[in-house]
Order: C-alpha cells, then sequence, then structure tokens
C-alpha cells in the first residue's frame, strides 16, 4: 500500500531515527573507537590508530580468541549434535503430542540462562548428581567434582543454547514436505543418501540459524565462566567485558574485540545466505523481508503454537503446528 | 526395524529432555530443602522466608518488575508501529530500515550493551534506570517487530479493503479489522519482552551503574558464589514466572487463529 | 439526468509505474445487467473492478457511477460494494457482525440492523449459522456470507472478483446457479470478473472480453461465441479451428442473414463463404469454425465442394466425441460429435478417409491480420 497518510509518514520517520540512533549510531561510535587510543581520563582519545588491532594480534590475545574459538565451536558441534536428531524426531511427532514437546523446549529457551547456567551446579559439583552418577556405574570409585574447569564451561554453553540449536531445525525440518523423502525413496536412495542428498540440504537453513544462534553467544555468555568456569574457560565476551571494568578501562581494546566479533557475525550471516541457496528456500524472486524474517525468526519466534487444554481442541487443531503463529513456518 | 528404530529415537529424546530438566528440577527440589547443602533433609520453606527477608532481592525484585513493565509496554508500542510500517507500507529505504532491524535483531548482545554503553557516557547520561530502560527497549522492540510482522503478513490484505469497501474508514478499518486481529500477537510481544527484560545480564550488566540494581544482576553477583538455598528458592520463583508466562504468550498466540 | 448506464467509465488508463494496466479503456454498464469482464489474467480486469470500488485512481479518463463523477472518492464513500476472491471475511466476527459492518459504518440503528441481517441471511440460507465464526463454514457457506456482508447495504453495483476460484468443481457450478437468481431477485447491477469462458458465457447477459489492457469485444455470450470479432476472441472463447484462405471474388449472398458473400479458396478448394464483413479480391482471410460446427462423412460420400482429410484420434467426452482429424494440407482441426453408437455413416476409426464441410452461414470470416 502506498501511503499519503500523514500520520504514516511520522511513524516512517520515528523508526528511521529510532534505527539512526539506536542500530547505527553505537555501532558506528564502536567501529569508531576501535581506532582510538585509551586515555585514562577520557576514555578515549580521538587519535587514529591500528594500535588496539596490533595489540589483538599478540599471542596472549591469539590464545584467548581461539580457546575460546574451540569452546564456542564445540559448543556448537555438541548442540547440532544433539540437538539435530531431536528436532527432526520432534517434527515427526504425532500432531497430538508435538505442541507439548515442543512446548517443553521453548520453556527452557525462555528461561534466564543464567539460572540455567546456575542450576548446572548443582549437576556438575563435587559429589553431584554426575558424580554420583559415575560412582554408580562404577566409573570412579570417590566423589569428583567438574566444577571450575573448561569441562564445566563446555557443558554449561551446551546446556543453555542447546534449546537455540533445536528451535531454528525444528522450524525447518517441519517445513519439510515429506513426500521429498517419500519420492527420494521412491527414486531408489537408501536412508542415508535421503538423508544427505535431500533432507540435509533442505534444512540447512535451520542448522545455520541455529548455529548463528548458539556460535555467537557461546563466544560472549561471559557468566558462563564466572559461575562454572572459576577463571578457566574464559570466552572472548569475558575479555570484552575485562576491557570496560577493569581499574583502568580500555575501551578501544574493548571496541576492537568487537568489531571483530561483529565481522565473525558477518561471515555467519553469508554462510546462512549461502545455506539458503543451497536449499532453493530463496526464489530470485523473494524481497529482502523473507530472507531477513528466516534468519531471525527463529530466535524470536520460538513460541510454538499454544496447544488448546481441551481434547476436542487437540483435534480441531491443524496438523502442523508451527513456532510463533509466524515467520519460521515459511514464506510461500 | 522401523519400530526400533521409533523406540531409540523417543528414548533418545527422552534423555534430551531430561538432560534439559533435570538441573531445574534439582534446583527446584532443594529450594525446598531443611539442610542447606545438596542432601535431602526434608521439607520446608525456610528458604524461601529467608529469600523474602533478604531487602537486597526484593529492591532488585521490583525494580526489575518496574523495569521490565515500563520497558516492555514502551517495545511494545515501537515496535507495533514499525511492525506495521515496515509491512503495511511501501517507501523508499524501506529496504535500509528492514536491514537496520536486522542488525539489531542479530548483533550480539554484549555489543549492544557495550556500544550503548560507549554512547551514554559520551552524551552524558548518567548511568541507572533511564539508561536501562533506554537499553531494554531497545533490546526487546525487535522481538515485538518480528513477533508482529509474520502475523501483520498473514494478515489478509483483502480485509482491509474489504473494511474499506463496507464503508469504514482507514481509521475505522484498523480500530475494528487490523488491530483486533493483532492484539494476541501484541500481547505476546509484549509478554515476551517482559521475559527478555526480567532475564538480560549481558546488555544490563555495563549499563545499569550503581543506584538501581535489578533481579538478573543481583543473582549474577550472587551465584558468582556458588549453590546458596536461597538463590535455589529465587531461581524456582523465576522459572515458575517464565513458565506461566510463556504459556500465556503462546495461548495468546493460538487464539483466534482460525 | 436518470442514465441508461449505471457506471460509465470515460477514456480510462491505467499505470503503475511505467507498467500500463489499462490503455484507453470506455465502457458502460447498463442498470440492472450481470456484465462478466472475462480474460487471462494480467489482462487488466481486476483493474477496472478496483476503479470502480475505489481501491485505484484512474491515470487518465472519468468514472462515473449513477451519473457522479467519483475519481477521488475513496472506496467507503462509493455505493458499491465488493465479493472478494478470498471473502476476506473477518476471522474475529461471527456471521452476523460480519453482514452487519456496512450498516454499523452507516451507523444504522441496532434494531433495524438485525431485522436487515437476519433477513440478508435468510435469503443466502444461513439463518441458523449467524452465531457461527467464519473459520467454522464451508466454503460456499464463506461464499454466501461474503455476498450477503456486501448486498445488505444495498450498492448501487455489486462487483465479484473471481468469487468461485476456491470451489470445486461441482459446488462451483452450483454457486453460478444461486449467484445468477440471486442477481435476478435482487435486480441489482453485477460485475463479475472471472478468466473462466464457460462461467462468463452461462452467468452473464453481457461478456467483455479483455486482453492486456484493452477491450476486444462486448457483446451477448451468444455473440461473443458465434460472431467473435477477431482472433484473440475467437480463440480465448471456447475451441475453434481456424481455416486460411484467399478471397476470389464476390458474389451475391444467398443466405438472409448475411449482407455478404464471396467465393473463396480454403485449404486448396473453393467455397463460397459468408459474412457480413467487406472484403476484397486477393484479401487474406481466416475461416474460423467451432468444433461443432464442422460436418464429417465418408470421403466417398462426399459431395464437393470438402476438405479431404484422415482420422488421426478421437476423443470420447461421455455426450459428444472430439475427432481430430489432418487435412492432406497438413492443418489439423478438431470436430465435435453427438455420440451415437449405432451411426452408420462414420466409425470414427483413426485412419479412417473423412470429407470435412460445415453448415453454411455458420463460419465467421475474418481478415487475417498476420498476412
Amino acid at each position: 500500500m502506498k501511503t499519503r497518510n500523514p500520520l504514516i509518514r511520522l511513524f516512517i520517520l520515528a523508526v528511521a531515527i529510532w534505527l539512526i540512533i539506536f542500530a547505527l549510531i553505537p555501532n558506528f561510535f564502536l567501529l569508531a573507537i576501535s581506532f582510538f587510543e585509551p586515555d585514562k581520563h577520557s576514555y578515549v582519545i580521538a587519535d587514529f590508530t591500528l594500535n588496539n588491532y596490533e595489540r589483538l594480534i599478540t599471542p596472549s590475545f591469539i590464545t584467548i580468541f581461539t580457546d575460546s574459538l574451540w569452546l564456542a565451536i564445540t559448543a556448537t558441534a555438541i548442540c547440532l549434535l544433539a540437538g539435530y536428531p531431536f528436532a527432526y524426531i520432534l517434527a515427526r511427532a504425532s500432531a497430538r503430542f508435538r505442541p507439548w514437546l515442543l512446548l517443553l523446549i521453548v520453556i527452557p529457551f525462555w528461561t534466564s540462562s543464567l539460572i540455567r547456567t546456575y542450576a548446572l551446579i548443582n549437576i556438575l559439583q563435587n559429589n553431584g548428581l554426575l558424580s554420583k552418577l559415575l560412582e554408580f556405574l562404577h566409573l570412579t570409585s570417590e566423589p569428583v567434582s567438574f566444577m571450575y574447569s573448561e569441562f564445566a564451561v563446555l557443558i554449561g554453553l551446551a546446556y543453555t543454547m542447546l534449546p537455540f540449536m533445536i528451535l531454528p531445525i525444528y522450524a525447518s525440518v517441519e517445513k519439510l514436505d515429506t513426500r521429498l523423502i517419500d519420492a527420494a525413496n521412491d527414486l531408489g536412495a537408501g536412508s542415508l543418501r535421503t538423508f544427505w542428498h535431500v533432507i540435509l540440504p533442505l534444512t540447512a537453513p535451520g542448522i545455520m540459524s541455529g548455529c548463528i544462534l548458539v556460535f555467537l553467544p557461546a563466544l560472549t555468555l561471559f557468566y558462563v565462566p564466572d559461575v562454572l568456569g572459576g577463571g578457566k574457560g574464559q570466552l572472548l565476551g569475558n575479555y570484552i567485558q575485562m576491557q570496560f571494568t577493569k581499574p583502568i578501562p580500555d575501551w578501544p581494546l574493548g571496541a576492537a574485540t568487537s568489531t571483530i566479533l561483529t565481522l565473525v557475525l558477518l561471515l555467519l550471516v553469508l554462510g546462512y545466505k549461502w545455506s539458503l541457496k543451497v536449499s532453493s528456500q530463496r526464489s530470485e524472486f523473494d524481497n529482502a523481508d523473507d530472507d531477513r524474517e528466516q534468519k531471525i525468526s527463529s530466535r524470536f519466534q520460538a513460541i510454538p503454537q499454544a496447544p488448546k487444554i481441551s481434547g476436542l481442541g487437540a483435534r480441531l487443531m491443524p496438523r502442523k503446528q508451527r513456532i510463533a503463529g509466524s515467520a519460521t513456518e515459511g514464506n510461500k | 526395524m522401523a519400530r526400533k528404530s521409533q523406540t531409540l529415537g523417543w528414548l533418545y529424546s527422552f534423555m534430551v529432555y531430561v538432560f534439559m530438566y533435570l538441573p531445574i528440577v534439582v534446583v527446584i527440589i532443594f529450594s525446598f530443602n531443611k539442610g542447606r547443602f545438596a542432601i535431602w533433609t526434608g521439607f520446608d520453606l525456610k528458604w524461601y522466608k529467608l529469600m523474602f527477608a533478604n531487602k537486597e532481592i526484593i529492591n532488585a525484585a521490583l525494580n526489575s518488575l518496574f523495569l521490565a513493565v515500563s520497558a516492555s509496554t514502551l517495545a511494545t508500542i515501537f515496535g507495533s508501529i514499525m511492525a506495521l510500517v515496515l509491512t503495511r507500507y511501501r517507501f523508499i529505504g524501506r529496504r535500509i530500515l528492514n536491514g537496520g532491524v536486522y542488525l539489531l535483531t542479530i548483533s550480539p548482545d554484549i555489543v549492544m550493551g557495550i556500544s550503548l554503553l560507549i554512547i551514554f557516557i559520551l552524551i552524558q547520561i548518567p548511568l541507572g534506570f533511564t539508561t536501562l530502560l533506554i537499553s531494554h527497549v531497545v533490546l526487546c522492540t525487535p522481538f515485538v517487530v518480528v513477533t508482529l510482522m509474520g502475523r501483520i503478513q498473514k494478515l489478509d490484505e483483502d480485509l482491509v479493503a474489504a473494511a474499506r469497501d463496507l464503508g469504514a474508514s482507514e481509521v475505522q478499518a484498523f480500530v475494528q479489522v487490523v488491530f483486533p486481529l493483532l492484539l494476541p500477537a501484541i500481547a505476546a510481544g509484549w509478554l515476551l519482552s517482559f521475559t527478555l527484560s526480567m532475564d538480560d545480564v549481558l546488555i544490563s550488566f555495563f549499563v545499569q551503574g550503581s543506584g538501581f540494581e535489578i533481579l538478573p544482576l543481583r543473582i549474577y553477583s550472587m551465584v558468582k558464589l556458588g549453590v546458596k538455598p536461597d538463590i535455589n528458592a529465587l531461581s524456582t520463583i523465576m522459572f515458575v514466572g517464565t513458565v506461566i508466562l510463556v504459556l500465556a504468550a503462546q495461548f495468546l498466540l493460538k487464539t483466534r487463529r482460525n | 439526468m436518470e442514465s441508461e448506464y449505471i457506471i460509465e467509465l470515460k477514456n480510462i488508463s491505467k499505470y503503475f509505474g511505467t507498467t500500463c494496466a489499462l490503455k484507453t479503456v470506455d465502457l458502460s454498464i447498463r442498470n440492472g445487467e450481470f456484465i462478466t469482464l472475462l480474460g487471462p489474467s494480467g489482462c487488466g480486469k481486476t483493474t477496472i473492478l478496483r476503479l470502480i470500488s475505489g481501491f485505484e485512481q484512474p491515470s487518465g479518463g472519468n468514472v462515473h457511477i449513477g451519473g457522479e463523477l467519483v475519481n477521488n472518492v475513496p472506496p467507503e464513500k462509493r455505493h458499491v460494494n465488493t465479493v472478494f476472491q478470498n471473502y476476506a471475511l473477518f476471522p474475529h466476527m461471527n456471521v452476523f457482525d460480519n453482514v452487519a459492518f456496512g450498516l454499523k459504518m452507516q451507523k444504522m440503528p441496532k434494531s433495524e440492523i438485525k431485522e436487515k441481517v437476519m433477513q440478508m441471511l435468510s435469503i443466502v440460507g444461513l439463518q441458523d449459522l449467524a452465531g457461527r465464526k467464519p473459520g467454522e463454514l464451508s466454503g460456499g457457506q464463506q461464499q454466501r456470507v461474503a455476498i450477503a456482508r456486501a448486498v445488505v447495504n444495498n450498492p448501487l453495483v455489486l462487483l465479484l472478483d473471481e468469487p468461485f476460484s476456491a470451489l470445486d468443481f461441482k459446488l462451483r457450478k452450483h454457486m453460478q446457479l444461486e449467484i445468477k437468481h440471486l442477481q435476478r431477485r435482487l435486480g441489482i447491477t453485477f460485475v463479475f470478473v472471472t478468466h473462466d469462458q464457460e462461467e462468463a458465457l452461462a452467468m452473464s447477459d453481457r461478456v467483455v472480453v479483455m486482453n492486456q489492457g484493452s477491450i476486444e469485444q462486448i457483446g451477448s455470450p451468444v455473440e461473443i461465441y458465434e460472431e467473435p470479432s477477431n482472433m484473440f476472441v475467437a480463440q480465448f472463447v471456447g475451441d475453434i479451428n481456424v481455416l486460411k484462405g484467399e478471397i476470389l471474388e464476390t458474389i451475391t449472398s444467398d443466405l438472409p442473414d448475411s449482407n455478404h458473400a464471396y467465393r473463396a479458396e480454403v485449404e486448396g478448394q473453393i467455397f463460397s463463404v459468408h459474412s457480413d464483413r467487406k472484403f476484397e479480391k486477393g484479401d487474406k482471410i481466416n475461416i474460423l469454425l467451432r468444433p461443432e460446427d464442422l460436418k464429417l462423412e465418408e470421403e466417398h460420400l462426399g459431395q464437393s465442394p470438402f476438405l479431404a482429410g484422415e482420422i488421426i484420434e478421437t476423443v470420447y467426452k461421455g455426450a459428444t466425441v472430439d475427432i481430430a482429424i489432418r487435412l492432406d494440407t497438413g492443418l489439423e482441426l478438431i470436430a465435435a460429435e453427438f455420440f451415437n453408437e449405432d451411426d452408420e455413416d462414420i466409425d470414427y476409426t483413426p485412419g479412417e478417409r473423412v470429407a470435412v464441410t460445415w453448415i453454411n452461414g455458420w463460419e465467421v470470416v475474418l481478415l487475417d491480420e498476420d498476412a
């Protein structure tokens, strides 16, 4: 609809200003400051320098960066390996139970990650549940603690981020036309080849957006090492946090690190674009909206349709249970 | 064979659910424990009493509630307008605005936190309630936008045309048709914003300042020191609150779907 | 002042950006008639509807409704109502509130609204479903609600935008009849848009055939079908055979309803052809013949002139049979005959030699525009 309404024009202007103030300017300043000199009194001095980036290629930072990267990649891999089969089974569950099963994933999705991280302490601590389980299985003879180790941080990241992997994958599997699988089988492809040639490419966008949603926070959730790692398993997030909280803050270094993070994000977005091409979910006629929507919807729309309480309602429910009553289920 | 793999599948899913919920269940159980340590010694509500007697926690909780209600209300208003503008109208620069919302939604929270902090300090807004409010509104608005955009796009364009055709003005068509159909999604957006605001640590950490402590950061400073039964009680309450809000949001998104 | 025409489009053109949706269209719609805009998608028929309903403004020309210029009158101020393609029923309102919507907008007193709505619902047979939500109705019922919601406002003109596209074949046929009856009963002008030529012929008083933003022909269904004024209309409405020919000389017409007759060479044979159009010697022509207008005989029984050919295929269609014939000139024709098992003249087996003729005077002769 074209608009002649002045009120609407005002709204458009307001949206534009909003985005300039809260998206454009802060990111621009962050980028700018990453090229400035740090200063004790006024945080930064507007002298152009590449020094901050040079400081990022020193061995000590490289170690932090690679360690953090390693943790995030491993956590993402764990989430993917554990989450994909789960999401697949969930999306193929009978329509009667699916909304309830999905609900059980959505609740942790929306529960404070901090509280869920905290909840892990009971499992991982000395004489905690994991230790007891290992004793029960006679894998260890005395109580063990998993706390304050890289392993604890890894488990913490995988645990808190798992729902963020499951929901987008669920959305893409749910959208998958089962007739395609039938067709592949009919044409003589075995289960493995069907998976590799049909299911995997078609669910690639779900996998990619799941990986984006897990990988980025896994680099930045600084409270996970704080709570579970006890100084071990430091993330890029902790490093950035430190630049802003240490007695003499070093904004430019933090800004430079954040810029690196943003670059990583852009790479991932390119990966997502590529995955869309692989699955051909996006025709050349689609506009940018659909594209954007697919990307973020899985994160922000992660609310499946509410199961109706009455039995009748359950039977009347549409066959397709969808996430969030919106974008994820697709752009037809 | 098929049956066997199905059973295996369900067993696997069950294990994932156990992995997901066991830690939370343990926290809930121990919040009712008589003893201080992770050994069950009997039912007691003393940790809840202790928690409610903790002025710092209650104060932070009230602050958080006030902040969350304000932030999610503002975010819902801004987000609704944004979603309407970005979906229903064509104008020059629409793609750029869409891109801007996209940038906001996927940029890492920590980057949003520090970039806002930098802005606040540069334009000398003292850190406190105001900066928290602005930051939370910035955080939540895109969520509302996306929740609503999906719903608006599904809304049949002809419904508005039909209302106009039947004699409704542009405003009447909005009030009588568009708004009632979007209301559940708007309410869901509000609830989700509320949840986000109540849970946010990454952004609030940078923009909180010292005068106005909020619950997630109170919890953050407490859990760094390990397990405490009163945190168990607090976590239980937070968890139950989340469950209620998510259920309510889902119910809203589900109703009037037909 | 009272004009015969309820809607007049004068010199209307419509551009979307640089794309032309309508080029200089004139159309006058009589009060009380059932008129159908027929054409392939993108031909501009829906644009005309939206110009009448007020959702589009013309780029040039004028729209008159009931004698008044309405170019800049918004949709809500026009006394026309629309039945939308997918009905566009308000999902959050029940049937009663949907139908009452227009009356409420007019600020009619509640008691009066109730009376009118219930009366309207009983006309479309939905009085028992007034409390249902649209989602709880079948496709046909939704369709009726959509019609009731529009008609209850007593519009000067009812616009129907492909209203049957979502219905299955049987229901579609049924609703066609129902709408036709409703139109007779209400006496309201109906402007109907469809791409289905059969539907157009079955329902309308007049059909407007459109193509690429222009009107190709306006006429009664019989005129459109039997006297297509150009190749597009001939080929869009129903199946038709096109024979190539050339005018040899003008002769005196031996048929009372044709003004002119010609001797013409048609596919290598000499025929006399009839037309109201004037042709000159040497004009290249197309002879258009509907499949049911062709006559087939066994070749040796044929009386000259005839076109000789061979049956290549027969398609049984229940009441009729379609016969595909390849003439010796190579041209393929389709003939339709009533199926008669006991017909001894011809058994329509592929390979059989046949003589093709047609009923004198039923041919349509058009100048071959491509020649």
